[in-house]
């Protein structure tokens, strides 16, 4: 049986890492993912989990540590944010591309500089041609839930990526919300156990990982990881099914709101989208057919699922949380572009980049991007595709 | 399980395994790294003492030993780096000199 309490975004995904019980956490501080292994160095002191909690001297560390341990056949788990994502920058290709199925926590944050500790994409947008699977959560349910999700999807057999679970820094993560905990054996019960068919570990069987790949099998290898992503997509869909099952909480690609009849909509990813469905709701009260597509997985990219959700639309605002520096709009902005692109009509797109440095965003800002859109629907002109929201300029 | 003798420069993508992990010990012997080699050592045998010396200083474990004794290279795994001949006291290993 389920039941309720309330929880930090970043307390509700140790909670999630307790229940799992994994092998082996890497572990490093940096705000604001610090509570995570904060909270569950405490639960390895009070053994309530059998993991092995490795500190680290940096973030370097922490992901080679959780290489290491799910090379030899364990549960890896670490968390980190901004800086310490850079730093674990060269590791990531290496545990994606030896297929390493770790779940690392992400609790989102600007990366320097100039330096600035609050929330926005721009450490986990950094990481999305890394080769993990990565999801995003709009609250402290979600983030919950799809940590408990993440395994199970990374270690199906047709996939064997690892998976960055990430959440809103401080804005999910240190906010405090009512939240649904699944029972312990429940979590355990779906998550199940951990059996690789290969492992370091396995004394009657000599395993090598990660060796040297001469340019005769370096793109063979590189075509299986785009394959592992693209079956990526069916190992999300079938987990969350299970926990629909489970729960009764549906999860897919992303989450369309009020999208039935929209001809203006927001395509949007984690905490906003609280406050742009607010936002849809009132202009709905006004009569307004707007909508809101929340994009959960942002690897593997849902392109033409998105495509479909979005052809009935006349005008489209695509708001990125990071700056991509493309000096032609952001990362979202820039896949769904491209996943509009094969349609045989297509609705008028525009980009904006927001919430930068944890910048904050109301309903009014929100309502000020569908009017711009309601403009652009009546008028046909686009005008500036890429712009920035609420920053100070002489006009 | 896919074998390492069985996976070559022609097999497609779904023949290899999963990150290139091997699963089995001491495939270095199957793959051919001494074509990497730019010059060659020569083993001049009547001048080798047999102290042996060579032998730990190769980085490639490409000089063979059998019954206390050191034989010919293995050209299929020696990079050419001329350790071995710098190590030698007796000069007993010379480049070759057509390259
Ligand atoms: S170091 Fe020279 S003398 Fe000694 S074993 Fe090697 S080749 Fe022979
Ligand atoms: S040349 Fe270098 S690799 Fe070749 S046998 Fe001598 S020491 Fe070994």
């Amino acid at each position: 049986m389920a039941h309720l309490d309330r929880l930090s975004g970043n307390e509700a995904v140790a909670v999630a890492m307790r229940q799992i019980d994994p092998d082996v956490m890497g572990a490093f501080p940096i705000t604001p993912s610090t509570e995570i292994p904060q909270y569950f160095a405490q639960y390895v002191a009070d053994g309530l989990v059998h993991t092995e909690l490795v500190t680290v001297e940096s973030e370097h560390s922490s992901m080679s540590v959780c290489m290491g341990a799910a090379a030899a056949g364990g549960r890896a788990i670490s968390a980190t944010s901004s800086a310490g994502l850079a730093l674990m920058y060269e590791l990531l290709y290496v545990a994606a591309s030896s297929r390493l199925p770790i779940v690392l926590a992400v609790s989102t944050r600007a990366l320097s500089g100039p330096i600035n500790i609050n929330n926005d994409h721009s450490d986990a947008m950094g990481a999305r041609d890394a080769g993990w699977i990565q999801i995003y959560a709009e609250n402290n349910q979600e983030v919950y839930d799809n940590y408990v999700q993440a395994f199970p999807i990374a270690e199906t057999p047709e996939v064997r990526l690892p998976v960055m679970i990430c959440q809103d820094g401080f804005i999910t993560s240190h906010a405090v919300e009512n939240i649904e905990l699944l029972e312990d054996e429940e979590v355990k019960g779906f998550v199940g156990e951990y059996n690789p068919e290969h492992y370091l570990l396995n004394s009657r069987e000599p395993l090598a990982v990660g060796p040297y790949d001469v340019t005769h099998y370096y793109m063979e290898h590189k075509k299986q990881e785009a394959e592992a992503m693209k079956n990526a997509k069916a190992a999300i869909l079938e987990q969350a099914r299970r926990f629909e099952a489970l729960t009764g909480r549906k999860y897919g690609f992303f989450e369309e709101y009020r999208m039935e009849d929209a001809e203006e909509a927001i395509v949007v990813i984690g905490s906003t989208a609280g406050t742009a469905k607010a936002t849809v709701d009132m202009l709905r009260a006004e009569g307004r057919k707007v909508g809101l597509v929340k994009v959960r997985v942002f690897r593997p990219f849902p392109g033409e699922e998105l495509a479909r959700a979005l052809k009935h639309c006349r005008a489209v605002a695509v708001m990125d949380k990071s700056e991509g520096f493309s000096a032609c709009g952001g990362p979202l902005f820039a896949e769904t572009r491209s996943a509009l692109y094969d349609l045989e009509s297509r609705p008028k797109l525009i980009n904006i980049v927001y919430g930068l440095g944890g910048r904050d965003v109301s309903t009014k800002d929100i309502a000020a991007v569908y009017d711009r859109l309601h403009h652009l629907a009546q008028t046909g002109q686009v005008g500036e595709v890429y712009t920035h929201m609420g920053v100070r300029e002489e006009v | 399980m896919k074998r390492a003798k069985d996976i070559h420069e022609n097999s497609p993508w779904q023949d290899l395994t999963p990150g290139g992990e091997i699963y089995e010990p001491a495939t270095s012997l199957l793959f051919n790294t001494g074509d990497w080699r730019t010059q060659t050592p020569v083993f001049l045998e009547d001048k080798c003492k047999q102290c042996l010396l060579c032998v730990p200083y190769c980085p490639d474990s490409a000089i063979p030993v059998k019954d206390g004794k050191r034989g010919e290279f293995d050209l299929m795994h020696c990079k050419g780096c001329g350790i071995c001949i710098t190590a030698c006291p007796f000069d007993a290993i010379v480049w070759k000199e057509a390259e």
